[in-house]
């Protein structure tokens, strides 16, 4: 059989940081990147005797993620406990919800080039993470950091709706952006707080019955994830077009050799002996907690793109990149507060923002401006104070040290030449140094006019104003 | 004036008129632990020149009126499953041998506010399992009144230690009778409160949801002080109860008239030790002289409890223990060769039979495909002990069954059968399941001279009511005026 003939159906399982200041069951702080072991307690060190207390910013920030990916929200949950043992799991047995998830039934829309489709959400719960291992450069064994077991997360499981990796791409997208239009969670891809395991399998196309999935874990940026994807989908037809049964099994990703491994063998097979967690009461929520905090869900990206496409004229595509970020989304709206000019700024998101940020793979919230200074940005061009071409190396050094926009031009000299004697003596110094090409004008080559534009930008430095260099051009070769 | 014989109201009372100095009484308790220490083994860790020092600098304190309070210097002992910062906390297992925690339980700290001082850290069985104290990673604790008997369990160092006269009281924790069952063998008070009226922040947990921490004490009147001191609310255990301070010592008014009494004919059948049950019976002829009602009545839920409560205290074990993994802290294998075997071996060197056994028992009724017949199953029977006992209630206030079947036993005797060692918790660990508060005191003593315990269950939070029963009957019987530990037997 053909490929072609064959379809993949993916699932994905997202885990997702919350930015609660403080762990699921202690008052420990959640910063990244602290010294091993600093932000721990005899509580999340799991020290005898010790007891998890929940943090009810956690509930709520869930509830928020639930309800604003349509979820139903469960006003009779409660907390399970995951038994395994590892080094970085210092209870032994992470907790976790098994059978009665905070959310349930929910659902994500995404465009995709064949039009909308909507992908449902199986459920949404909360969890603590663990710690890491660290590998010991002198004595050569494992060293332990605990300072992220307890950090909050919400783990997000989709139905298994997904038929290809630019609908799992479309839909991580979708669910980054809601997550942090709603600020329950920062979403680094880099540090971890927004990680994707992917269930994966394949069928002949028209087959009703799901193939036997394998489950990645492992990738840590979305083209990772597509390159998994894509691996395992060839993998697993390679296995059945010869004759092979798939296993199912975890599989690690390996982003240098491209490959996925097995994670562990089937006589290991994990049983994680599920139970309820004794020491934490049911988590009961009334209709009066769940109506306030659909009180304070933020305008999703849907509505914003709806009131872009109407308000400001943007095209489906722009909006659509716009949106995709709330960060992106903020900088558009607070730029064009500042400018009053949501073309200009516009352009700029889409065109060398988004050009920057994939170059230097930067994801949005790290942008280091604010939407003043963007505005500013465009004030400056609009009033003639630069010019476009300074404009972005203004941009340019916004994203170095982001300062005053008007700060940068005085000081690096780039403020545009609009007086009309300076203009004139540019443009008598080029005619003079160009007499081929006043000829050429003369001779009805119009092309000869943006050359010589073109050479008093250069002498210049981009700084002389190029509408009124134009004119003056025009009105020299006319003479 | 023995000082040592005394209770502790009575010792408060001598403070107060200035008949003994905190000195005096830290001096009496810590030459009494020297003395008989050899004989009753009660102590994993002693603190008697701690205690000594202590007790100099409390009492300077409060002559020179910087502190106050009616419990500033008293003496206590703590089971070695509370964690104490700075001191040894070992469970009794190799596992913890040189265990020091960071902290200090909720219920040492409300101890500490008061000024109250810490002989040591009591013996028992290995992380509470056990009905005997001969699980014990380092010793066998002996019963004051029969050196040759154990003094029940988990919490015999305890109790053993309140009988001998060690400690004036001491804190004992309860999974399954933990502390009424040891109470009833050494002839003590021992209070099990209603689940989630004590924080259980710092206990060593063995089963989340029965365990409880309580009083051992030589009467009733110093069980309801020191709960008193224990009780209430706290933020750091989420199934500790937000309710308003009582004291339980109000309660205590000499007075049974009109109160209603169910007997359990269940507790009374088979197995029951006749001299138990004759004892059992006179006390119930006591109640009524005093004036209380009594009436037989069915808890046939009772025969079920037993097995429901080794499925779920043992599933709960099984995942509470995962934390002793050689890792950040405890008993670490010597040599391993990897990951897998540095859990395997120093789980199987780090802990005792008893343990291992029902960790064994906890892993398999939380596997998969045994969940529901084992651990479903057993909740489900779990709220039908609930109901039962509500059921109860509506027409009894009180409950009245033995604390055991049977009396303290020899030393040795059940440690190979475990089944039977299981049946020394079967009259007990209903209320665990129930969550409900239970009494054991003593109410006579059988014919070599071993004392019997009776047990006085009360409805949800109601410890006043049984409490007040207590107090009552002791007032009557007079037990600790008319029967004292002979310390005889030998070391076999």
């Amino acid at each position: 059989m053909l490929r072609e003939d064959y379809e993949a159906v993916m699932g994905l399982e997202v885990h997702a940081e919350l930015s609660t200041k403080t762990t699921i069951f202690c008052a420990c702080p959640t910063n990244f990147g602290a010294s091993p072991n600093t932000q721990t307690c005899p509580i999340c060190m799991a020290m005898p005797g010790t007891l998890p207390v929940l943090n009810e910013k956690v509930v709520e920030y869930a509830v928020k993620a639930g309800l604003a990916t349509g979820c139903d929200i469960s006003r009779d949950s409660k907390n399970d406990r995951k038994n395994y043992f590892y080094p970085d799991l210092p209870k032994s047995y992470q907790i976790s919800q098994y059978d009665k998830p905070l959310c349930e039934h929910g659902k994500i829309e995404i465009e995709t080039s064949e039009g909308k489709k909507t992908i449902g959400i199986t459920r949404i719960h909360i969890e603590e993470d663990a710690g890491k291992l660290n590998h010991d450069e002198f004595g050569g064994g494992s060293l332990v950091d605990l300072n992220r077991a307890g950090v909050p997360l919400i783990e997000i499981v989709s139905e298994p709706d997904l038929r290809s990796t630019e609908e799992v791409e479309l839909y991580l997208k979708k669910l980054k952006s809601v997550l942090e239009y709603i600020e329950v969670s920062d979403c680094k891809m880099q540090e971890g707080s927004f990680r994707a395991d992917v269930n994966v399998s394949v069928r002949k196309k028209g087959d009703s019955k799901l193939g036997t999935r394998t489950e990645m874990k492992n990738m840590n940026s979305f083209r990772s994830i597509t390159r998994a994807i894509e691996y395992e989908i060839d993998r697993q037809i390679d296995v059945i077009e010869n004759g092979g049964k798939i296993e199912q099994e975890t599989l690690r990703w390996d982003e240098v050799s491209g490959k996925t491994f097995s994670m562990r063998d089937k006589e290991d097979a994990q049983d994680y002996r599920y139970f309820p967690d004794p020491d934490l009461v049911a988590i009961k929520l009334s209709e009066e907690y769940i109506e306030n905090i659909k009180k304070t869900l933020p305008e999703l990206p849907e509505s914003r793109k709806q009131r872009y496409l109407e308000e400001y004229k943007l095209s489906e595509k722009d909006a659509n990149i716009i949106t995709s970020s709330k960060y992106l989304s903020d900088l558009f709206e607070g730029a064009i507060e500042v400018c009053n000019n949501p073309k200009a700024v516009n352009n700029w998101i889409i065109s060398d923002i988004s050009r920057i940020l994939n170059e230097t793979e930067t994801e949005p919230i790290e942008i280091p401006f604010d939407s003043n200074q963007l505005g500013k940005l465009v004030i400056l061009i609009d009033k003639g104070t630069i010019s476009s071409s300074i404009g972005k190396k203004v941009l340019e050094e916004l994203f170095e040290n982001p300062r005053d926009p008007e700060e940068i031009i005085k000081e690096k000299g780039w403020i545009q030449i609009s007086d009309e004697g300076e203009i004139k003596e540019i443009v008598l110094k080029i005619l003079e140094e160009n007499p081929q090409s006043i000829a050429d004008y003369k001779a009805g080559k119009d092309r000869a006019l943006g050359f010589l534009v073109g050479q008093a930008m250069k002498q210049t430095k981009g700084k002389a104003n190029p509408q009124m260099l134009n004119k003056m051009f025009l009105e020299e070769l006319k003479k | 004036m023995n000082i040592t014989e005394l209770t502790v109201h009575e010792l408060q009372e001598k403070l107060k008129n200035k008949e003994l100095k905190i000195t005096d009484i830290v001096k009496a308790y810590t030459d009494r632990i020297n003395e008989k220490e050899k004989d009753v083994q009660a102590f994993v860790t002693t603190l008697t020149d701690e205690a000594t020092n202590q007790a100099k600098e409390i009492e300077e304190k409060v002559n020179s009126g910087e502190i106050s309070g009616e419990f500033a210097g008293i003496p206590i002992g703590i089971k070695d499953n509370m964690c104490t910062k700075g001191v040894k906390t070992t469970c009794s297992s190799r596992m913890l041998e040189n265990f020091v925690a960071p902290y200090d339980a909720t219920v040492i700290e409300n101890l500490n506010n008061e000024n109250i001082i810490d002989l040591g850290k009591l013996n028992m069985d290995e992380f509470a399992m056990g009905g005997s104290t001969e699980y014990s990673y380092f010793k066998k604790t002996r019963n004051p009144w029969n050196l040759n008997k154990v003094p029940g369990g988990s919490s015999g160092g305890s109790a053993a230690a309140v009988a001998a006269g060690m400690v004036p009281w001491a804190l004992g924790s309860d999974t399954g009778g933990s502390i009424r069952q040891p109470a009833s063998f050494c002839g003590v008070v021992g209070l099990k409160p209603t689940y989630g009226l004590i924080s259980r922040y710092g206990l060593v947990a063995f089963a989340s949801s029965l365990d409880q921490i309580g009083p051992i004490t030589k009467d009733v009147y110093d069980s309801a002080m020191l709960l008193n001191l224990i009780a209430g609310h706290d933020e750091k255990d989420t199934t500790s109860i937000d309710r308003e301070k009582v004291d339980y010592t109000k309660c205590l008014k000499n007075d049974v008239k009109g109160l209603k009494i169910g007997v359990p004919k269940e507790f009374f059948g088979e197995g029951i030790n006749k001299e138990v049950k004759e004892a059992l019976e006179q006390a119930m002829e006591t109640y009524k002289e005093l004036g209380a009602e009594i009436e037989e009545f069915s808890l046939d839920i009772a025969e079920y409890s037993l097995a429901t409560y080794y499925i779920i205290a043992c599933a709960e074990a099984s995942s509470n223990l995962g934390r002793f993994d050689g890792i950040r802290y405890g008993y670490r294998a010597k040599e391993y060769k990897n990951l897998r075997e540095l859990y395997k071996k120093s789980r199987s060197e780090g802990f005792g039979a008893e343990v291992k056994r029902r960790i064994i028992l906890g892993t398999y009724v939380l596997s998969s495909g045994y969940y529901d017949a084992y651990y479903k199953k057993a909740q489900q029977v779990r709220t039908l002990v609930m109901e039962q006992f509500e059921e109860a209630f509506e027409k009894y206030d009180v409950i009245l069954t033995p604390t055991s079947p049977t009396v303290a036993f020899d030393i040795g005797s059940k440690t190979n059968n475990p089944l039977e060692m299981y049946l020394t918790d079967i009259c007990t660990v209903s209320v665990n399941i129930a969550g409900l508060p239970g009494i054991s005191i003593p109410c006579g003593v059988d014919s070599q001279g071993m004392p019997i315990g009776m047990q006085l269950i009360g409805n949800k939070f109601c410890e006043e009511t049984i409490l007040n029963a207590a107090y009552t009957f002791e007032q009557k019987i007079k037990f600790r005026e008319n029967h004292k530990p002979t310390f005889e037997g030998g070391i076999n």
